[in-house]
């Protein structure tokens, strides 16, 4: 609850994630408005969890959330690509190898 | 042992209900025990068609005096969801129309359940009736609900403080409902008690934040505060049919409730640093079917197109 109001009547956005009955984790559901972090759980649960899908919401301040940028997919995410030894399928076993 | 195709039918298909198929009276194949890991299911819960069903069959048969009660309340969430409804795409933010929307819905849920169960009294024809019947084609002498919750909605502070006093009396009677002698009584409120729980909250958080944000929000607070708790004391009286009801244990006397009632709103409004308003009460009478000038305008338009096109549906 540490969000100040935001200047000129504008609520804050808040990205809401929730966990359902028998999900292991949280997942990004959407966003909202909220003035703070109280009201930004009460409208999650109001929008999100309406047919029955969650057992956990957790909301994060959406300027609190760095995120990569778009532009920089090849530097960032292609890089991997080609590099078969990165997975395990990647390599044999040897032989006499034991407890694998 | 093999089956016939007729045999091997899932259980919803036979149910008609699709994929939403958790009636009380079917229970065996719905619901959380048979919810997969990718189905998301509607949960297990008391419905209204249940109510209804039950009724029909005669399995559910109200007394006399608690068909009367079902009637007060059921009158009290079915106008109040009514006037909550006048908000959607109104509110203040989109967020809260979807709140005041769900809290609408939730009431009118709990009305649905009330009236079916109230209809299972005969009425003077001697037939049934159901909670379209009580809705669309009674006239207003003939309501039950108190003056508080045909109140006209005002600015989202007069909504909120009807809806705060609203809830924490709803609260404290369906909690001590909980526990009726009328099984049918006790699991509607056994339902409703949750929904109300969260309008609790919802409205104190609000009364919190109008009471303690700027100098505009805390006086519109205090003024709806005083345009509003007029109307508390009704809640609150007790008469011959509520004496007989507590007697059999099938409903507390509404004077049992003002204690908790005045304690716990009490703590949300010392919070929001606000008094308990100083006004004369009403005299109330809407359990006799004497109301304010407001419910015939809520009825007219509530009951205009089931009146105009009786039996239609869409």
């Amino acid at each position: 609850m540490t969000t100040e109001p935001q200047a000129g009547n504008v609520w804050p956005i808040w990205e809401v994630f929730v966990r359902s009955s028998r999900g292991l984790s949280h997942v990004h559901a959407g966003s909202l408005h909220a003035p703070d972090a109280a009201m930004a759980l009460r409208n999650a649960r109001d929008l999100y969890t309406r047919r029955n899908e969650g057992v956990s919401i957790w909301v994060v301040p959406a300027d609190a959330i760095a995120s990569s940028d778009p532009d920089s997919k090849g530097s960032f995410f292609e890089s991997p690509q080609g590099k078969d030894y990165r997975h395990a399928t990647y390599y044999i076993k040897s032989e006499g190898v034991k407890h694998l | 042992m093999s089956t016939t195709p007729e045999t091997a039918l899932p259980a919803e298909e036979t149910a008609g209900h699709g994929d939403i198929n958790v009636g009380v009276t079917g229970a065996s194949g719905s619901g959380e025990a048979t919810a997969s890991a990718t189905r998301i299911t509607p949960g297990n819960a008391l419905r209204p068609e249940d109510i209804a069903l039950a009724v029909s069959r005669g399995s559910a048969k109200p007394s006399e005096d608690a068909a009367e009660f079902a009637l007060r309340l059921g009158d009290d969430a079915l106008i109040l969801a009514q006037r909550l409804g006048h908000w959607i795409s109104r509110a203040p933010e989109l967020e809260e129309d979807v709140a005041l929307g769900n809290i609408a819905l939730d009431e009118l849920g709990h009305a649905r359940s009330f009236l079916s169960y109230a209809g299972g009294a005969l009425g003077e024809d001697g037939t049934a009736r159901s909670e379209d019947d009580l809705a669309y084609f009674r006239s207003e002498h003939e309501f039950r609900s108190a003056a508080l919750f045909e109140q006209p909605n005002g600015d989202f502070a007069v909504t909120i403080a009807r809806q705060f006093v609203v809830s924490y009396y709803q609260f404290e009677l369906y909690r001590r409902l909980m526990s009726s002698t009328d099984s049918t009584l006790a699991g509607i409120a056994a339902k409703a008690v949750k929904e109300v729980d969260y309008h609790r909250d919802h409205s104190a958080q609000w009364v919190l934040r109008l009471a303690l944000g700027t100098d505009e929000s805390r006086q519109r607070m205090i003024h709806a505060f005083k345009v509003v708790w007029p109307f508390v004391d009704e809640l609150f009286h007790d008469d011959e049919l509520t004496g007989r009801l507590s007697e059999a244990g099938a409903a507390p006397q509404p004077s049992s409730l003002r204690e908790d009632f005045d304690r716990l709103t009490g703590e949300v409004l010392a919070e929001a640093e606000l008094e308990v308003p100083n006004v004369q009460p009403t005299p109330g009478g809407g359990r006799r079917g004497l109301h304010s000038e407001h419910l015939g305008y809520i009825l007219a338009e509530m009951q205009v197109l089931a009146r105009e096109h009786p039996g239609a549906s869409w």
